[in-house]
């Protein structure tokens, strides 16, 4: 395990819609890049090389340089067996390590579980977004999901403050009984109680802040904002998450334009995430992994590309060995699997090694069963 | 405690529209189920919003901006709406067939979606398919105008069938192939929109279904173990057929209307939790051929609705547009409607924009520590302000019972006004006991005002308050 002071931290970025593995580590010197994308390929003189074979979309500048700098763990044809082309499905998969039956549990709800077994703190995972997603929903593991974090916390419109004292303590009281009944209920009430208390800490993370990192104002880059506010509040939080909104990535139509909008924006604030934790000291303890449910087809459809398999992800931080892991899939026509790219890495290999070595948590438990680890952790 | 007659009717109005305030429930409690039912299955019978007062006020609901704007108008006639089922429905089946404003080439067409929602969302399920199919909004949407003969884009073709119609499976089995997914999408080859026209100089038209002959697959296919030269409308004639579509459409109803369900993926795995009444919904979506009119008047007039009182978590839009109607805001547009539909998008649900085609989870799903603090908070604020005519018409009928009320007695009131809620009694001691710690409990003055407000704002704030 990584030796550090403070203690791991994982935040996630998960890329709803199905990321174009192609046209974001672009295999532009193979012949057969150019026969299957007529319409949706990156020009080769554009991409930013890494070698010979491959590179970054031109969009990506940010998230090259620090590729460049060796902060970046690229992790090539990440996936799964027999994978799922629907959008829910593969991305369930994802979020819960079930490929066989539809789980309600996550991965990272199984983490917060044993991270703080005792729940002593409401904050040890928080989402930023609308809405839980399911790799942090476990049953009975409380989770704080911060729609907007300046304005968080509990019956705040009752302006008087003795009234609203009353109103909160009526609210504990009739929550609290309803704990240990079982089914909906129970987790209502759990639900209540744990944002009351939340909300009381989180309110003071925004306040404490100040940076000279000037993030964008798409939803992405705001709420890895948070994510940098919430860690340097110290609240003793160890995973934070937050998605891209709006299935964005489900380039189907129109992904030239649509694609690089989207890399500009995310990979402008990947890097500003990882130079505001610099500035403020705190890049250390941080490593975020960048996700999506899965590549698309080899082929495009002349706009666009549809559903496939083998997906690109990312894995950034200081305490990363940055390079390339995996291989990059074979695009040989033999080689695929109905037309998609094949996947070589589970991504519960890469969830076992940021669990393990990390996290220092046993991974078995949590990805059910055993998966080849990566070596991009220092 | 409230009359049974009047609990019943309450909770047929929370799930057949979006609630009603005391003197409505009355009257239509003196009306009568079956009658109310009849009149909800038959909006044709009751005005229809005027447009014009909508367009004085916002033009922009009209001439078409952004989402908020559509959000706005949507949700003001969800408030206002003489045909509340109607609306429902149409909130129903954006729920279901989904469309989304992130991939909209021009929003009007999403308008025009949800009038087909509103009109023929209790008609036949077929001919609903047939219209989707046709739908420019959902022709983009879903790229199947990017779907040509010998170059299929399969976006639609799978949708339609795992999202819109049969499920991934039921029983334990699929309820169709890989295969079938393809035949689909190469059938409807060739449906596709006319170009859009330009923004300038003239604004947007709206964009026309046309079927291009010329870019259809005519070749033969095998769709569902029948083999023919199917069309689109084939497609979905065939489907309509399957014991699947009729599980579809009856879960989702119950889904809906009834109680929480597990999500749409689950089912081909998860039986359903009362598959009586399930059956009996199958049963009439094949006697009535598809019509979705008939198995609500089935659902509505059933022993297992009328038992199912307070067993769903009520979604953001009904949270929202029934506390408005409690309390008797924005009967007519005014500023201040923006704020009012973002709270929405803050619950959870960003009306017109669902976060994947499979459209919001719903049931306990709405809820997580964010969006418990929006609900409560935005619900309390507004039980919390007298001066709204809703609040103050339940405070006039509490000052009513006489010149002193005890603390039993303003729960109990407090609790009918709400729609006749039930709470458990350790919730019922507690609120008790909130009414006794200020002393007695006099009617006359604005301190008793103060009293009511305080008390419905701690009853919206109790877990009971979340469900419908």
């Amino acid at each position: 395990m990584t030796v550090t002071k403070k203690d791991p931290v994982l935040a996630v970025l998960q890329l709803s819609g199905g990321n174009d593995a192609m046209n974001t580590i672009v295999p532009y010197t193979d012949g057969n890049y150019v026969d299957n994308r007529p319409f949706v390929r990156i020009p080769s003189e554009s991409v930013l090389p890494i070698n010979d074979k491959i590179g970054f979309n031109p969009a990506m500048g940010p998230l090259k340089k620090l590729y460049d700098e060796g902060k970046v763990a690229i992790i090539q044809g990440v996936g799964y067996p027999q994978p799922s082309r629907s959008h829910f499905r593969s991305m369930d998969i994802w979020h819960t390590c079930e490929p066989d039956k539809v789980g309600d549990e996550g991965w990272l709800g199984r983490a917060v579980r044993d991270l703080d077994p005792n729940k002593e703190n409401v904050l040890t995972a928080v989402n930023f977004g609308r809405g839980l997603p399911r790799a942090l929903a476990a049953p009975g593991v409380p989770v704080a999901s911060v729609g907007n974090l300046e304005t968080y916390g509990v019956l705040t419109g009752i302006d008087d403050e003795d009234q609203r004292l009353k109103a909160l303590d009526v609210f504990s009281r009739v929550y609290s009984p309803m704990i240990g009944r079982g089914g909906v209920a129970d987790y209502l009430a759990q639900t209540g109680l744990d944002a009351l208390k939340g909300a009381d800490i989180l309110s003071t993370a925004a306040e404490s802040y100040s940076s000279t990192v000037e993030y964008g104002g798409d939803t992405v880059g705001q709420y890895l904002r948070n994510m940098v506010q919430t860690h340097l509040a110290g609240f003793g939080t160890r995973l934070l998450y937050t998605t891209a909104p709006y299935n964005s990535f489900d380039t189907h139509a129109g992904e030239m334009a649509n694609h690089s909008r989207l890399w500009t924006e995310t990979s402008r604030a990947i890097a500003d995430f990882y130079d505001d934790l610099k500035e403020h000291d705190a890049s250390d303890n941080v490593v975020l992994l960048v996700f999506t449910e899965f590549g698309r087809r080899v082929h495009d459809n002349g706009s666009g590309t549809d559903h496939g398999s083998g997906g690109i992800a990312f894995v950034v931080g200081d305490a990363v060995k940055g390079g390339l892991y995996g291989e990059y899939p074979s695009l040989d026509q033999d080689k695929l699997l109905e037309g998609d790219l094949h996947f070589n890495n589970d991504f519960r290999g890469l969830y076992s090694t940021l669990l393990e070595q990390w996290m220092g948590l046993d991974a078995k438990p949590i990805v059910n069963g055993s998966f080849e680890q990566m070596a991009f952790l220092g | 405690m409230a009359d049974k007659d009047f609990a019943l009717m309450a909770h047929l109005m929370r799930r057949a529209g979006f609630g009603a305030p005391y003197d409505e429930l009355e009257a239509r409690t003196a009306k009568g189920y079956e009658a109310t039912v009849e009149e909800l299955l038959h909006p044709e019978t009751q005005p229809e919003l005027e447009r014009d007062i909508m367009m004085r006020y916002k033009t922009e609901w009209v001439s078409q901006a952004g989402l908020e704007g559509q959000q706005e108008e949507w949700t003001y006639r969800m408030i206002n709406t003489k045909r509340p089922l109607e609306e429902k429905m149409a909130l129903f089946w954006h729920g279901v067939l989904c469309t989304g404003h992130a991939k909209c080439e021009y929003p009007k067409q999403q308008q025009m979606e949800f009038d087909m929602f509103r009109f023929q969302g209790l008609g036949s399920f077929r001919e609903l398919l047939q219209g989707l199919a046709r739908d420019p909004a959902m022709v983009f949407y879903l790229d199947n105008c990017m779907s040509h003969k010998g170059a299929i884009n399969e976006n639609w073709g799978r949708e339609l069938l795992e999202l819109f119609s049969l499920g991934v499976g039921m029983d334990g089995k699929e309820n169709y192939s890989e295969d079938d997914v393809k035949a689909a999408a190469r059938a409807f080859t060739g449906w596709t929109v006319t170009s859009a026209i330009p923004r300038y100089p003239y604004g947007r038209y709206e964009t026309r279904f046309i079927f291009d002959p010329n870019d259809h697959d005519n070749d033969e296919k095998t769709f569902q173990g029948e083999t023919g030269n199917f069309n689109g409308q084939d497609i979905i004639d065939i489907i309509v057929k399957q014991p699947g579509a009729a599980r579809f459409v009856a879960r989702h109803l119950y889904n809906f209307f009834v109680a929480d369900e597990p999500q749409v993926p689950a089912w081909k795995d998860t039986p359903p939790q009362d598959p009586e009444a399930i059956k009996m919904l199958e049963d009439e979506y094949f006697r009535s051929d598809y019509n979705i009119g008939s198995m609500l008047r089935v659902l509505f007039n059933s022993d297992f609705f009328k038992n199912s009182r307070f067993t769903k978590v009520k979604s953001p839009a009904e949270t929202v547009v029934g506390t408005m109607r409690l309390v008797g805001d924005f009967t007519t547009p005014k500023p201040g409607m923006n704020a009012l539909t973002l709270t929405i998008r803050y619950m959870g649900q960003d009306l017109l924009n669902p976060p994947t085609v499979e459209g919001w989870h719903t049931g306990k799903e709405w809820i997580d520590s964010g969006t418990l603090v929006e609900r409560i908070n935005f619900t309390a604020d507004q039980v919390g302000n007298t001066s709204l005519p809703g609040v103050q018409a339940i405070i006039n009928r509490l000052r009513a019972q006489g010149s002193t009320l005890s603390a039993e007695a303003l729960v109990e009131g407090c609790l009918d006004n709400l729609g006749a809620y039930d709470i458990t009694d350790e919730t019922r001691s507690q609120l008790v006991e909130l009414a006794k710690s200020e002393g007695e409990i006099k009617t006359s003055g604005p301190e008793f005002d103060q009293r009511v407000a305080q008390m419905l704002q701690s009853m919206v704030a109790t877990t009971e308050y979340i469900f419908a």
